[in-house]
């Protein structure tokens, strides 16, 4: 195997510059997929049957079709739905947040109900209202056990990231790819990019390891 | 204090209490006993609506707390619970456990609801734990700060739901007495428990309950040495 990167050298800081796209898309996309994501969690959990409903048919629509497919929907169908063409960078973190809001309901549901009613109690018995209890009591013992959850689907967001490269965003993978055409060697150029996505995975992983431990104080 | 009227609470179709009726009064201890399944847990949890009665009436410090128009956080307040597992704040010191509701419930500031927990800490023998999370603690010690916990609410009535049996047994007298110092200070007791010793020596009254039916109803003298029923005379031999 002989790589050839002394041709594609001058083209890497160009892919480089794709990063904060990327990061800025992937960031956006996590801080709305994760308040969207309690809010729906909280409507599958309460005693409200049209709230179950509506989170449910949004969870299952979201993870019943493909993320390419909703990104291609949000961007083309823009002018349809709000009346003006959004930008592609718009379309990615809306249709990306919305996506991860589905998942990451589940994981936090999950992560509720795991939580011993005795907490809940607890909490009533001091005459602490319910929301309050759940902000309070339940919400920092399930996120402690859902973090390695919330971690996977923020790595997954990030590495999925590079399929905005469809509706025209100049992320990493597009660049490398851009870069590809101009010098005729693709290898070597998305060899690099699959480098760049790998740092951002690791660096995320340590991250997640970092506030688990934080997290892990009270054990 | 507590005035209980023709209580029922039924699960689905099991019916766990059939109609009791009784008072308890201002700074009364009472033992709350009886075989399991005789619906005991049950009746203490009706009396913070832990548990949302089928049928009947609780008057709290005359609030009918059955009625939908009380505020029931309101009445929790003066109303604790110690739990038979505890049920501390495990992310929490035991610090903020004693300080938590009070701030955020009653409005004390820090420093205030800090000073009070610190307070109670030093009765039940805990100070040096108050930056330690729950889970460095024995059972013991749980209890302790969970029973300290309920009284930094400063609360007229703590409900004990079998507080010493999820307990080691070397560790169920360091819990029973720190409800014995509570005991006659003025704080109405409702203790379910399965330690006749303790309910013979501290209650003043004691409710024997089978079935869901308040069986018994008197003082720990008369129901340990002459009971009058068949069914606690038959509690009482596998007890002792």
């Amino acid at each position: 195997m002989n790589l050839e990167f002394g041709r594609i050298a001058d083209s890497l800081p160009y892919i480089l510059e794709g990063i904060p796209i990327t990061l800025k898309i992937v960031a956006a996309a996590a801080l709305l997929g994760f308040s969207l994501g309690i809010i729906l969690a909280l409507f599958k959990i309460t005693r409200i049957k049209l709230l179950n409903w509506i989170a449910d048919v949004y969870t299952s629509i979201f993870r019943g079709t493909p993320l390419v497919l909703q990104l291609m929907l949000i961007y083309y169908g823009s002018p349809q739905i709000f009346g003006i063409q959004i930008e592609a960078v718009t379309a990615a973190f809306l249709s990306f947040g919305l996506n991860s809001a589905a998942y990451i309901s589940e994981v936090i549901r999950a992560g509720i109900l795991a939580i011993d009613k005795g907490q809940n109690e607890a909490a009533m018995a001091l005459g602490v209202p319910y929301a309050r209890s759940m902000w309070d009591i339940i919400l920092p013992q399930a996120m402690k056990n859902i973090l390695p959850a919330l971690v996977n689907e923020f790595i997954t967001l990030t590495k999925e990231s590079a399929i905005v490269t469809v509706i025209g965003i100049t992320d990493i993978m597009r660049r490398s790819y851009i870069v590809g055409g101009e010098t005729y060697k693709f290898f070597e150029p998305i060899l690099f990019a699959g480098l760049i996505y790998y740092i951002m995975v690791m660096v995320l992983t340590l991250l997640g390891k970092a506030i688990e431990r934080r997290m892990r104080r009270s054990d | 204090m507590i005035k209980i009227d023709n209580l029922h609470k039924s699960f689905g179709k099991l019916e766990v209490l059939k109609g009791i009726s009784t008072t308890i009064k201002e700074g009364e201890v009472v033992a709350i006993i009886g075989p399991s399944g005789s619906g005991k847990s049950t009746f203490l949890r009706c009396m913070n609506l832990l548990e949302q009665p089928t049928e009947g009436k609780i008057l709290i410090k005359d609030q009918d707390i059955t009625d939908k128009k009380t505020n029931i956080m309101k009445i929790r307040q003066s109303v604790g619970m110690v739990f038979q597992h505890f049920h501390l704040f495990p992310h929490k010191t035991v610090l903020e456990n004693l300080t938590y509701a009070p701030i955020k419930v009653k409005g004390l500031s820090k420093a205030e609801a800090e000073k009070q927990a610190m307070e109670l800490l030093g009765k039940v023998g805990l100070t040096e734990k108050a930056n330690e999370y729950p889970n460095r603690l024995s059972g013991g010690q749980k209890q302790r700060v969970a029973i300290s916990r309920a009284l930094a609410m400063n609360p007229d009535i703590i409900l004990f739901d079998e507080p010493t049996s999820a307990l080691d047994p070397e560790m169920v007298k360091e819990v029973l007495d720190v409800m014995k110092s509570l005991a006659h200070t003025g704080i109405t007791m409702a203790i379910v428990t399965h330690e006749m010793g303790f309910a013979r020596e501290v209650a003043d009254r004691v409710m024997f309950l089978d079935g869901g039916i308040l069986v018994e109803d008197t003082t720990p003298e008369e129901f340990f040495s002459a009971p009058k029923s068949k069914r606690a005379k038959e509690f009482l031999e596998k007890m002792l």
